[in-house]
């Protein structure tokens, strides 16, 4: 449970994630997979800053729970969401991103960092993962949580629903998946591309236990969604469908197919910042 | 006569490494033993019985089950996966490239029914294996020449950090090469099965013992061959090549794989990257999609049978 106060808190600080995310964006010359990153900003921040129990100076401690960014091309996201909990300096993201020799690439690499659970971006690979780490704290009666983000678009891999059967045969009660369902993929909107929907009945139907959020960039929701996660001695996983929007914040960017990957000009990058300076002051005001 | 004794015995390299695997589970909590509807083809049973909570049956789903020893090694375990070679390679090849190899993941991967061993036909005769997996980093190869080798081999490994895959024949009815106990074995360093000078067979897998009995006809006629077991084809034993090159100036390879990418094409490398002048062939399958028949059988249909061995040998000399 949190209080208005500390859920402005988090809202201020998923505020903050957009401006680095749009900073990054128009500073590196190269891609960032930014529409996701902003679809993904709310659930992210509610995750590092509540759900999850983790410590950024003791980044093995067994007992913290485990996340796992399956959609792996939302790394500058989780970067930035990490950096804000204390994992990571921003400034350091911001100098080094992708470039050679960087702890910092387009998808996560354990290698490079180690502050991450595990390598991540080949779609489709997050959920089965999760299966193991969650499969191992269950034979080693530990009480943490495995967490794993999986993009709407990303869950057509036939890999997770062979990971989804196993998590529901293997009582798996300590593994949550979060879905960031921005209903946009690549090419197309999900629903054109490779239509997932009655997409909350999939999950059901693989004896999932499912918790929907109809607005995935609303923080109030999320941290009720996570209010609402099972105690991990249950016997059933969990998903949370977040219906987020791609681009989120971003006018130009929101629900728009050709904003994917790439980078912004300095003139675009000042206007979406000041369009989340606008949102971000009439919150506060009001 | 070198070290070599050829019983003309059979052992199943998958009895041996199901019992093997289960003591080493006994022992060690942190071992898991996972497979794909195969508990009975890989001769796991034992472990299901010994320590049920780690033993792992995902069903029909090899993409979910290297995800889930990626998952398991990630928390400190070492993840033995058993299953067909052909899946284990391919199916969640993928898997094994970007979650246990990319991450140097304390996963084995003990693979059956390589090659033509099957039966099956070419859905299940896994050709390409040891192509596919040679080409990725932190990978360590292994094709026992001798099913009996597979507990040394698997004890052998223990403290490898990062994957393994052991590649075995059909798992059962395998030709004994070696006297019990008699193999010093190491990963990465040649076996000299039979001592020569004329020139030499470099084998892995099944093809040892065949390799042994073509040393052996061809001995009767005064040409003395080497045999080299190469069980280890990654890191391959690159001084046992050059010594066999520089040695005998004949090399001949053999392998239950396409000539393409397995062994044959490891060893031409060695040769190349060195500089070594010898006479050079490469014997296994051919660039096709065979047919049914036992392992023995399309070996000599294909001309890499004990008869073909022979004589592409003798047209060397």
């Amino acid at each position: 449970m949190m209080n208005q106060q500390e859920i402005m808190g988090l809202k201020e600080m998923a505020y903050q994630m957009r401006m680095n995310l749009m900073t990054l964006c128009g500073t590196f010359e190269g891609s960032v997979h930014i529409g996701g990153d902003l679809s993904m900003t709310d659930i992210m921040i509610a995750l590092y800053h509540y759900g999850l129990h983790v410590d950024p100076k003791d980044i093995k401690m067994p007992s913290r729970d485990r996340f796992i960014l399956s959609k792996g091309h939302g790394a500058a996201g989780m970067y930035i969401a990490m950096a804000l909990r204390g994992f990571f300096d921003f400034d350091e993201i911001l100098n080094t991103y992708g470039q050679l020799n960087s702890k910092y690439g387009m998808h996560p690499c354990k290698v490079y960092l180690p502050g991450v659970e595990t390598s991540s971006g080949s779609l489709g690979h997050g959920l089965p993962i999760g299966c193991g780490m969650a499969y191992a704290a269950k034979v080693n009666e530990q009480e943490h949580r495995t967490v794993v983000l999986v993009g709407d678009g990303e869950s057509q891999e036939g890999s997770n629903w062979e990971a989804a059967l196993a998590a529901h045969q293997f009582k798996l009660g300590n593994l949550v998946v979060f879905i960031d369902r921005n209903r946009l993929q690549l090419d197309d909107f999900t629903e054109n591309q490779m239509s997932m929907e009655p997409y909350a009945d999939k999950w059901s139907a693989f004896g999932w236990n499912v918790i929907n959020v109809e607005d995935g960039n609303d923080m109030t929701q999320l941290v009720a969604a996570i209010d609402q996660l099972p105690p991990t001695s249950s016997d059933v996983p969990t998903a949370v469908i977040c219906n987020t929007v791609k681009g989120k914040g971003i006018s130009f960017m929101e629900n728009n197919p050709d904003w994917h990957a790439g980078s912004v000009s300095q003139e675009d990058m000042n206007r979406g910042m000041a369009e989340l300076t606008n949102v971000w002051n009439q919150e506060r005001g009001g | 006569m070198g070290i070599t004794f050829n019983f003309g015995e059979f052992a199943a390299s998958r009895t041996i490494c199901g019992d093997t695997l289960r003591e080493m589970g006994e022992r060690n909590k942190n071992i898991y033993v996972l497979t794909a509807d195969l508990m009975r083809t890989c001769s796991v049973k034992g472990c299901k019985e010994a320590f049920p909570e780690r033993f792992i049956n995902v069903g029909i789903a090899e993409q979910n089950m290297f995800g889930m020893a990626a998952g398991l090694a990630l928390e400190g375990n070492t993840p033995f996966i058993t299953t067909m070679a052909t899946f284990a390679s391919m199916r969640a090849c993928e898997q094994l490239r970007t979650d246990i190899c990319y991450q140097n993941l304390k996963v084995r991967i003990i693979a059956n029914n390589a090659g033509l061993t099957s039966t099956g036909g070419s859905t299940h005769n896994a050709m390409e294996d040891i192509g596919v997996l040679r080409s990725m980093a932190n990978m360590t190869i292994i094709v026992p020449g001798d099913p009996n080798i597979v507990k040394d081999i698997l004890r052998a490994t223990e403290d490898i950090p990062g994957p393994v895959y052991l590649r075995l024949a059909r798992g059962k009815g395998e030709p004994v090469v070696y006297h019990p106990d008699e193999v010093d074995y190491k990963v990465g360093k040649a076996i000299e099965t039979r001592r020569g000078q004329d020139a030499t067979i470099i084998a892995c897998g099944v093809m040892v013992a065949q390799a042994v009995d073509a040393a052996n006809l061809l001995g009767k006629e005064g040409i003395f061959v080497r045999v080299l077991d190469m069980h280890t084809i990654k890191p391959i034993d690159e001084d046992a090549i050059i010594q066999a090159a520089k040695e005998t100036g004949i090399i001949l390879t053999l392998e239950d794989h396409y000539t393409i990418g397995g062994l044959g094409s490891a060893i031409a490398e060695v040769i190349a990257d060195n500089n070594l002048n010898c006479k050079f062939k490469r014997m296994g399958i051919p660039q096709v999609f065979p047919g049914f028949g036992d392992g023995p059988e399309l070996y000599d249909y294909y001309g890499f049978g004990l008869e073909g061995t022979v004589d592409t040998l003798r047209g060397m000399l």
